[in-house]
């Protein structure tokens, strides 16, 4: 049986692309075939989960009608006149409890080995989870069946992302661009395409396939013959190299996921700009899995922070931010999963982001003492760097290899 | 007081700085403005002006500088 995983191997995007042509000739025309866009979702998300998979075939089926009833259930519990602040965190905590399932799991001990995840379960929920807090502020008025199960699994992104907004979505979706709008789409598709060759294929490969291994090791080598903590040069390369696969693997494949959106006329936000040349943590983030990061900025480090201050249970304000920090990337160290390196790496950036907090007020206080130069700002670059790429190696979970031989 | 004079008052309260000659100024781009600075806006906004604006309808793009805020603040007053 073919089994296509997304964004995999040339033959794929052969067989999407032929797949994408009569779409993109209607979209050339300004319209949108519905029909015949849906019927190729449903084909390739087939090909996703069909053969072995089956398994997570029928989770996601079951995942979506149970998301279906806690987000409908919603709006109707809404559209009677209610809006209490315990049914909307209770349906928050029903919208994630899947995932958190999903995730708990491996560290339970059981018997049978029973698969209850799908690729692309931890994509999905911060969309089902967007779209019930957005109900709750209503800013989205009413949810559209046909339009929710399409924004929820709008194959190009199923997988990995970038994460969608669903209010953003539905406009591109039922407004078809113009001519010159289009065409311009589609010149960035393919520019993105070929970018994403380079990165994923080429670039990706060789840090990833090539050159990790080698480095991996040779630091495990070096590691048990230095003792203590087992620091080598080898570790240090492996920590540049695995930051370098990590980036370009990744932006390769949301590359991909954007080229085929814009494709089918859908602009899907942009994931990475230019992450290395970030000059404080701060900056970082802004650029680096941007609509993961942005999405933890409006609907947990802001909600959290209005609340907090509305409710007054922090009185000092920049306290409130260090705390909203630490609950922020905490829960983005705990979706990554249930390992000691995932839930360390979101302390790490917290502690990385609230020290520069501190050293941002103190430059504004001391802002005529402090040089301001194109030094300071390639040192600012430089650091940043290493400290993004120390944070990938706690990432990796290399370190939990080196010094307890498990990952 | 009217609108202007108000929403650079908290502007220059939050941000330490006279925006009052900068209103082109990307707030966000130049480091004065973030997240937590971006919720206490919304809060003080809605203190002053009565104008609810629930986190998950701002988007940076339409707040990003002084002038745009002010437009906003006068477009949801009139609402």
């Amino acid at each position: 049986m073919i089994n296509l995983q997304p964004y995999a191997n040339p033959r794929y995007f052969v067989i999407l692309l032929i797949a994408l042509l009569p779409l993109m000739i209607g979209l050339y025309y300004g319209h949108r075939f519905k029909w015949y866009e849906a019927l190729v979702s449903l084909i390739f998300l087939v090909l996703i989960f069909d053969g072995s998979k089956w398994q997570q075939g029928v989770n996601l089926i079951l995942y979506i009608v149970y998301q279906f009833l806690v987000t409908f259930g919603y709006q109707k519990y809404l559209k009677s006149g209610h809006n209490k602040t315990g049914v909307f965190y209770l349906m928050v905590i029903l919208a994630i409890l899947p995932l958190t399932a999903v995730k708990v799991a491996p560290v339970v001990p059981h018997n049978e080995s029973i698969t209850i995840g799908f690729l692309g379960v931890s994509y999905l929920t911060f969309k089902t989870v967007q779209v019930i807090m957005e109900l709750r502020d209503k800013t989205i008025k009413t949810v559209n069946p046909v339009d929710y199960a399409r924004f929820l699994l709008f194959f190009p992104t199923i997988s990995s992302g970038p994460i969608d907004r669903y209010r953003r979505f539905v406009k591109d979706y039922n407004n078809p661009p113009e001519r010159s709008e289009y065409l311009k789409n589609l010149q960035y598709g393919v520019r993105y395409l070929f970018q994403g060759f380079l990165y994923k294929f080429l670039l990706g490969y060789l840090f990833g396939t090539v050159w990790l291994p080698q480095f991996a090791k040779s630091a495990l080598f070096s590691g048990h013959a230095a003792g203590g903590l087992r620091l080598s040069w080898a570790l240090l390369g492996y920590m540049y190299c695995y930051s370098m696969y990590l980036f370009f693997d990744f932006a390769g494949y949301s590359l991909f996921a954007v080229a085929i959106s814009y494709f089918m006329g859908i602009r899907t936000p942009m994931n990475f700009n230019k992450p290395f040349i970030a000059h404080n943590i701060k900056d970082f983030w802004n650029r680096w899995h941007m609509t993961l990061s942005f999405w933890f900025r409006d609907f947990i480090f802001m909600r959290f922070t209005f609340l907090a201050m509305k409710k007054r249970w922090i009185k000092n304000r920049i306290h409130l931010s260090q705390v909203a920090y630490l609950v922020n990337f905490l829960i983005m160290g705990f979706w990554h999963g249930l390992t000691w390196y995932y839930i360390v790496y979101g302390i790490f950036h917290a502690s990385a982001i609230i020290i520069n907090d501190i050293w941002l007020r103190f430059k504004k206080r001391h802002r005529k003492q402090i040089p301001h130069n194109k030094w300071t700002n390639a040192f600012a670059i430089f650091l940043t760097f290493n400290v993004v790429c120390f944070s990938f190696l706690i990432f990796s979970g290399f370190l939990s290899q080196l010094w307890f031989s498990w990952k | 007081m009217d609108t202007q004079t108000e929403v650079l008052n908290i502007l220059s309260d939050l941000t330490g700085e006279d925006l009052s000659d900068q209103l082109d100024e990307n707030i966000f781009e130049t480091g004065l403005m973030d997240s937590m600075g971006t919720v206490q806006m919304l809060l003080e906004l809605q203190d002053k002006f009565g104008i609810a604006v629930p986190v998950s309808e701002f988007n940076r793009a339409e707040w990003d500088t002084p002038k745009k805020i002010i437009a906003k603040v006068e477009s949801l007053q009139n609402e």
